[in-house]
């Protein structure tokens, strides 16, 4: 069920960590710092540090609301940063493109607003043992609320989704599919067209958490043909408390609001209250200004480096640390065959992978331990908990050799 | 940050992998759960009070090394002890790991107070003291919550 191509063994040509990382001031203040958890929060360049803060010196003001000149300079590079969004996931329209805070706030908007009006007792909704708890919660939190069934797609032997029991979890019922494009937990990554003509047979919505996907491979909405994409900002790259919700026009046009309050209104009176057509409708009070410029930047950034290089360079990086990890005596990397894509979760015979990443941050190699919000996920794999290693742009084979020689070194103090 | 070889002393090690009275007590008077969520780590910590006196003490669950040498040395020492003593130790020991103002333990306990020594190394890694302090956590909500089934989270 393998989808692609497999993994490249040699990085991609042109494409130069060690350039890039000279982008990235928090290296030079920390030297000689490994850092493999860019899955949780990816470090951000100087453009899109010296972007926010250029951003106050210049044009700040509050937006969509002052005739001022400079609060119509802030509306610009405010909606600006939408159209880079639009363009960084080929959206038809830059109104298709709501700010929120995070993929988490992402899901949450999806789930209360459009689940919370389309959603029936009967329905049912396909999720995946993938998910991340933000792609979990939501849904149980509307389900108590309102009675529908929410139905599990398995993974299989490799740790990747079965694609012949996902489509069996489908029917007549099923509303909506809301999957991870790649998986935090393990890098795995979905099949996302198969499983969106899938859904679609079946009269299915399809959102997908990109989170894990978009700093790392070209997305394209369109073409996917998917009806929610949410992503984080801080995952590509951009500051931490913006993300995006790409919704297809006719949808988000049909869904009502969900938070209430300035900036999502047409009229109000305490008797009736019109609302704005989207995206305005699901932005209620001032947004995360800031952070939207520094997202446009960041997404600019990306772009620049382009993103066919960039998973190809991920793909070399993520086969040569499993390569190197395997070699390693009583060290298991989780999952198998499939397409990964920059996750490399593992365990270590002996260890728990919380005495791992002290060890491993003694070694300044700075990585995640514990069930990565993916708790089904870790208890279906039979693991606790896992160490986890993920790359980002500025990441080379010289990291994967540190985390290697720093697990090694963990190895031998605990068998001493 | 200190050499690692002071957090995981032998001593640690050997406890964290044969960590003693390890099992599910039959019939316990007391009982609590401890769950870190930051991890995932559970543990159960059975008792046995016989008045204010400790006369049984078991473990069992999953963590790090540290968690379960702690859990494991934890209950070397309680057996037999008081409640008022074991709240001493863990005050005690509380302060120790957290950097806060250690208190004076009386004479009687200072030898079992002297062997969670080498625990105290995590002072120097925050993100690691809740592991060595939720087996205690877990027995506090043993014996506070008065019988079966106390959840104690770290967070």
């Amino acid at each position: 069920m393998s989808s692609g191509a497999p993994l490249r063994s040699a990085p991609a040509a042109g494409f130069d960590p060690r350039r890039i990382r000279r982008d990235f001031p928090i290296f030079e203040r920390n030297p000689g710092l490994v850092f493999l958890d860019t899955a949780a929060s990816a470090q951000k360049p100087a453009a899109v540090i010296d972007g926010v803060a250029e951003f106050y010196r210049t044009d700040y003001a509050n937006v969509h609301r002052g005739v001022y000149r400079l609060s119509a300079a802030s509306t610009a590079r405010y909606e600006d940063a939408r159209e880079r969004v639009r363009r960084f996931l080929n959206a038809a329209e830059a109104s298709e493109i709501v700010f929120v805070r995070g993929a988490t706030e992402a899901l949450n908007l999806v789930a209360y607003s459009w689940g919370g009006a389309f959603l029936k007792p009967d329905d049912e909704i396909v999720l995946s043992e993938l998910e991340h708890h933000s792609n979990i919660v939501p849904w149980q939190l509307l389900r108590d609320r309102i009675g529908f069934k929410i139905v599990v797609a398995p993974i299989d032997a490799t740790g990747g989704l079965d694609l012949r029991e996902f489509e069996k979890r489908l029917s007549p019922r099923t509303k909506l599919v809301s999957i991870t494009h790649v998986a935090n937990g393990t890098g795995h990554i979905v099949p996302v067209e198969t499983v969106i003509r899938l859904a679609h047979a079946k009269g299915a919505k399809v959102m997908l958490d990109g989170c894990q996907a978009v700093p790392r491979m070209p997305v394209d909405v369109r073409a996917l043909d998917v009806d929610f994409y949410v992503f984080s900002g801080h995952k590509v790259y951009g500051p931490s408390g913006i993300g995006a919700l790409y919704a297809k026009r006719a949808i988000l046009e049909a869904m009502p609001p969900w938070q209430g309050g300035g900036d999502m209104i047409l009229t109000v009176t305490f008797e009736k209250t019109t609302f704005q057509a989207p995206p305005s409708r699901f932005e209620a009070g001032t947004p995360d200004i800031s952070g939207a410029v520094g997202l446009g930047e960041a997404l600019d950034y990306v772009e620049g480096l382009g993103r066919e290089a960039i998973r190809d360079h991920e793909e070399a990086l993520t086969g040569y640390c499993v390569d190197k990890l395997a070699r390693l005596p009583g060290v298991h990397v989780v999952g198998a065959g499939q397409r990964r894509l920059g996750v490399v979760s593992f365990t270590v015979d002996g260890i728990h992978p919380h005495d791992l990443a002290t060890i491993l941050d003694s070694h300044k190699v700075a990585v995640r331990a514990g069930h990565h919000c993916a708790q089904p996920l870790m208890e279906r794999l039979g693991v606790h908990a896992t160490t986890r290693a993920s790359f980002g742009i500025y990441n080379d084979e010289a990291d994967v050799d540190a985390l290697a020689a720093a697990v090694k070194a963990a190895l031998e103090m605990f068998r001493r | 940050m200190m050499d690692l070889r002071e957090l995981y002393q032998d001593i640690i090690l050997d406890h964290g992998r044969h960590p003693r009275n390890f099992y599910a007590m039959e019939r316990p008077s007391h009982l609590a759960h401890g769950h870190n969520p930051l991890c995932g780590d559970k543990i159960t910590i059975y008792l046995k009070l016989e008045g204010d006196r400790i006369v049984d003490v078991s473990f069992e669950g999953r963590g790090c090394a540290i968690s379960t040498a702690s859990a494991s040395l934890m209950t070397e020492i309680l057996k037999g002890r008081t409640v008022a003593e074991a709240e001493a130790l863990f005050k005690r020991f509380h302060a120790e790991v957290t950097g806060e103002e250690v208190p004076e333990v009386p004479a009687a306990l200072a030898e079992d107070s002297e062997r969670l020594e080498p625990l105290t190394g995590v002072k120097a890694y925050p993100a690691r003291v809740k592991c060595a302090t939720l087996a205690w956590h877990a027995l506090e909500a043993a014996i506070k919550g008065g019988g079966l089934g106390t959840t104690v989270k770290t967070e």
